[in-house]
């Protein structure tokens, strides 16, 4: 018996000294376990090889990462408000090419040509949201369907064939450096600031918490809940279109094939980092902190040669990994709900 | 020679909480025995004990001459004991047979052998004599039906001992007399019921006996005859509750909801009403009669089909319930879990959704002018939390009411709906809900109270409104109103007939005269 209050003692400081742990980390509170792999990963890759902490190989990383960065906060905003975007790899596709075909075929300037492409992917955005929130069809089917869609627009536009023969000037977002720093790491980087402002400080955000959290509850207290879910999806979509021009922009011309494994990719950062599939949570810290674990699994498997076909097994496993802890969170929450009938 | 039912020294730990502490509680056969008891009190999670549910840190339960320990409901059922929960466990797209029969199908080899499944199933409803087709999918029972069935389940095994969690929070007065009955045939057939309830009223038509519950400790245990209902009040709250309903009428002044021949699509005939300034107005009725749709229609939640709604004079024509916001109307629903609170916001993001754009500036949020709202509506609605910044899940459900409730007079609305706003919550809950319907119309805000509980419209509403069948079918002013006069209207029976008695709702409004 007293071994039992002795353990309930224990564990009632436990408590405590988390919470009291949970006011001084804040918001990193959550996003604690991911950077924690994150550390554990660098000091590993630290110990392991010689070729991990260079100045090359960490820019490297960072400019590896920055489309798939970009990509997870468009993921997060999305699936906090319960939504799924699949969409976003064919959208990089299409948005390349566009963007490529824009200024070689039709002889727009670079920065519209950019831009051009940047808006292919908010209309594309425009339509899943408008599916999603008007027509009312579930966001898993209508993003599927507009992944295809885009996929086969990318092709045909460019007949199956890369588009070549674009300035060099087109090469500076993806490759261009400013004081030192790659373009692509500041565009990460901004994109990364504006995206938890938004989620975390404007009506935008708080709605999109609460329809994730409980759409009826969301409309009856006055949230317009089908507008912020287009607005959702623009944002997803424009985040696509920019990562498919900053991809673009690195290999210098309009790849119709380019983007393939970004959705899985994505949703595994903004899931790992600590969004959940069901809604209502997710911050975009974590997303790149998700987004950061999956280029580490990336470039370690290189540095340490595993093979390209392991990287992507031990990818699969993560993400199930992740979703599992979610799943365990959610039905944790759910007990301690209970406790008070 | 031992009781029936003998629980001893249960006790059970939650982080953070005693949920139970050395409960003993003992039931002969055939008893039924109410568990009363304020929200979090530990009449359920000492039910989820027995049932097999939770397990004790300590404690031993007797039945029936047998020590049991069950791990699981079904380890429970196979000893005797079944439990119905508040939330109805059925699968809605099964049928009623099938559902009897969940969890031991009979089957030979894996196959499902029907015949066997209909047969059970018949006998357990006709053993309750209730009538339901064994063909209905699940979901399209009515909610007592759906309740039927789970006790018909229980039945299919060897039943000793019943329990039933708040089961008639949702039911209607008549459908509830039929629970009741057939809680009075399994006490005649010597199966002990155990009922958690809120409802003293029902209970003392009920029950034969009575334990209070208070901070997981049972307080006291009486004979249902050999008590009142302040009695019962002040052992469960530990404090004097002089007057439950507390209205205070305020002064009436211009309409600010003027409702024209209002057509619900397919739920309401044409309706028409107006509520003023400072006026509390109650909608009576059964369940079924069109109230909520009526009410989420004229938030725009569900569409209209014809008819017109004035708004300070303005006419309104809501797409969406923000329509309706932002004109000063809102809607507290009458389902708090599934569209009241969002269980993974904070409570001070729970209290801004309804005052998003005061709270911000260009679509940013002004973070500190957030914070002082929500801790000054935690202050004004005796909101019970540590910090603003918990979780909406974590409170008690009349701390989540409160909050829900908070939301609206953060937003500062000038009509409130409030549909069933006491339903499932402690008497202190619902005494604080009572004086912020008060706080509202002293401001000169009108408030709208539907219910179906018949004493709380009596007590709380300066007019009420009666429905039925989509229709209105009377209204009467505060002076002189009876319960007779409002089942009348609401029943559509005529005063020479025979109604069915009038019971509970009698009892209250004798303890208030």
């Amino acid at each position: 018996m007293s071994t039992i209050e002795a353990q309930r003692q224990t564990a009632s400081d436990a408590t405590k000294s988390t919470s009291a742990l949970r006011r001084v980390l804040g918001p990193l509170a959550n996003q604690l376990a991911p950077f924690t792999i994150v550390i554990v990963m660098c000091i590993g890759l630290f110990i392991l090889t010689p070729h991990f902490l260079t100045t090359s190989n960490i820019k490297g990383n960072l400019v590896q990462m920055s489309s798939l960065a970009i990509l997870a906060v468009g993921a997060t905003m999305v699936i906090v408000a319960a939504g799924i975007d699949l969409s976003v790899s064919s959208i990089v596709a299409l948005s390349g090419v566009v963007s490529a075909k824009a200024i070689v075929a039709f002889g727009v300037g670079i920065p519209l040509g950019l831009l051009i492409g940047i808006a292919v992917g908010g209309v594309v955005g425009l339509i899943n949201g408008l599916l999603v929130s008007k027509l009312g069809l579930p966001a898993f089917i209508t993003t599927l369907g507009t992944l295809s869609v885009c996929a086969g627009a990318a092709l045909l536009i460019t007949n199956g064939q890369a588009v070549y023969g674009l300035p060099a000037g087109f090469g500076w977002l993806g490759t261009g450096e400013v004081l030192g720093i790659p373009v692509p790491v500041i565009v990460m980087v901004i994109v990364a600031i504006a995206g938890h402002m938004l989620l975390a400080h404007t009506t935008l955000g708080r709605a999109a918490y609460a329809i994730g959290g409980n759409a009826r509850t969301a409309r009856l207290s006055g949230i317009n809940v089908g507008m912020v879910l287009v607005t959702l999806f623009v944002i997803s979509g424009l985040l696509a279109g920019l990562a498919g021009v900053l991809e673009a922009s690195r290999v210098v011309s309009g790849q119709p094939a380019a983007g393939a494994n970004y959705n899985l990719l994505a949703i595994a950062a903004a899931v790992i980092g600590g969004a959940s599939l069901f809604g209502g949570e997710g911050k975009i810290l974590g997303a790149i902190i998700g987004a950061t674990i999956l280029q580490l699994i990336s470039n370690g498997s290189n540095l340490l040669d595993i093979s390209t076909f392991w990287q992507s097994v031990i990818v699969g496993v993560v993400v199930i990994l992740a979703v599992l802890y979610d799943q365990f969170r959610q039905s944790r929450a759910r007990k301690a709900g209970t406790h008070h009938p | 020679m031992s009781a029936f039912l003998q629980m001893r020294g249960i006790s059970l730990a939650f982080p953070g909480t005693q949920a139970l502490s050395d409960v003993d509680l003992t039931v002969e056969r055939g008893e039924i025995r109410a568990l009363l008891g304020e929200n979090g009190a530990g009449k359920s999670t000492l039910m989820k004990v027995l049932a097999g549910v939770e397990r004790p840190d300590a404690g031993s339960v007797t039945l029936d001459g047998t020590a049991i320990d069950p791990r699981s409901p079904k380890e429970a059922h196979a000893a005797g004991v079944a439990m119905v929960f508040q939330e109805m466990s059925l699968a809605d797209n099964l049928s009623v047979a099938e559902n009897i029969s969940l969890g031991s199908l009979p089957n030979r080899l894996g196959a499902v052998r029907w015949r066997s499944v209909r047969k059970t199933a018949a006998a357990a409803l006709a053993q309750l004599h209730v009538d339901i087709p064994l063909g209905t999918k699940a979901g399209e029972l009515t909610i007592a039906q759906q309740q039927m069935v789970e006790i018909a389940k229980a039945v299919t095994g060897e039943l000793k001992v019943l329990i039933l969690d708040e089961p008639t929070s949702a039911l209607t007065e008549t459908e509830t007399e039929e629970l009741f009955a057939l809680m009075r045939r399994l006490s005649d057939r010597g199966v002990s019921v155990l009922y958690i309830s809120h409802n003293l009223e029902e209970i003392i038509a009920v029950c034969d006996s009575v334990t209070v519950m208070r901070d997981g400790t049972a307080v006291a245990t009486h004979q249902v005859a050999d008590t009142t209902v302040d009695m019962l009040i002040t052992e469960m709250v530990g404090r004097e509750l002089t007057d439950m309903m507390p209205k205070q009428s305020s002064e009436v002044g211009d309409v600010l909801l003027d409702v024209r021949d209002l057509v619900v699509d397919g739920k309401t005939e044409p309706v028409s009403f107006t509520v003023r300034a400072g006026e509390v107005v109650g909608f009576a009725g059964l369940l079924g009669a069109g109230r909520s749709s009526l009410m989420r229609c004229l938030v725009g939640d569900i569409p209209r089909t014809s008819g017109q709604v004035l708004v300070n004079g303005q006419p309104l024509q809501p797409r969406q319930p923000k329509d309706a916001v932002r004109r000063g109307l809102g809607y507290l629903s009458d389902d708090r879990r599934a569209s009241g609170i969002v269980g993974k916001l904070g409570i001070r993001e729970n209290i801004g959704l309804g005052c998003l754009s005061l709270n911000s500036q260009f679509g940013v949020m002004k973070s500190i002018q957030e914070r002082r709202l929500a801790e000054d509506t935690v202050a004004q609605m005796r909101i019970r939390c540590s910090s603003i910044e918990k979780s909406v899940a974590e409170l008690s459900g009349g701390n989540q009411q409160k909050v829900v409730l908070g939301r609206w007079m953060a937003a500062g609305v000038d009509v409130l709906i409030l549909d069933e706003p006491t339903r499932g919550i402690d008497v202190g809950a619902k005494t604080e809900v009572y004086q912020l319907i008060n706080t509202l119309t002293a401001a000169g805000k009108a408030v709208i109270l539907v219910s179906s509980y018949l004493p709380e419209v009596l007590g709380m509403s300066d007019r009420v409104i009666v429905m039925r069948g989509g229709q209105i079918t009377g209204e009467h002013p505060r002076d002189g109103i009876t319960s007779e006069a409002v089942m009348y209207d609401a029943t559509g029976q005529k005063r020479s007939e025979q109604l069915p008695p009038l019971t509970t709702a009698d009892l209250v409004m004798k303890e208030h005269q």
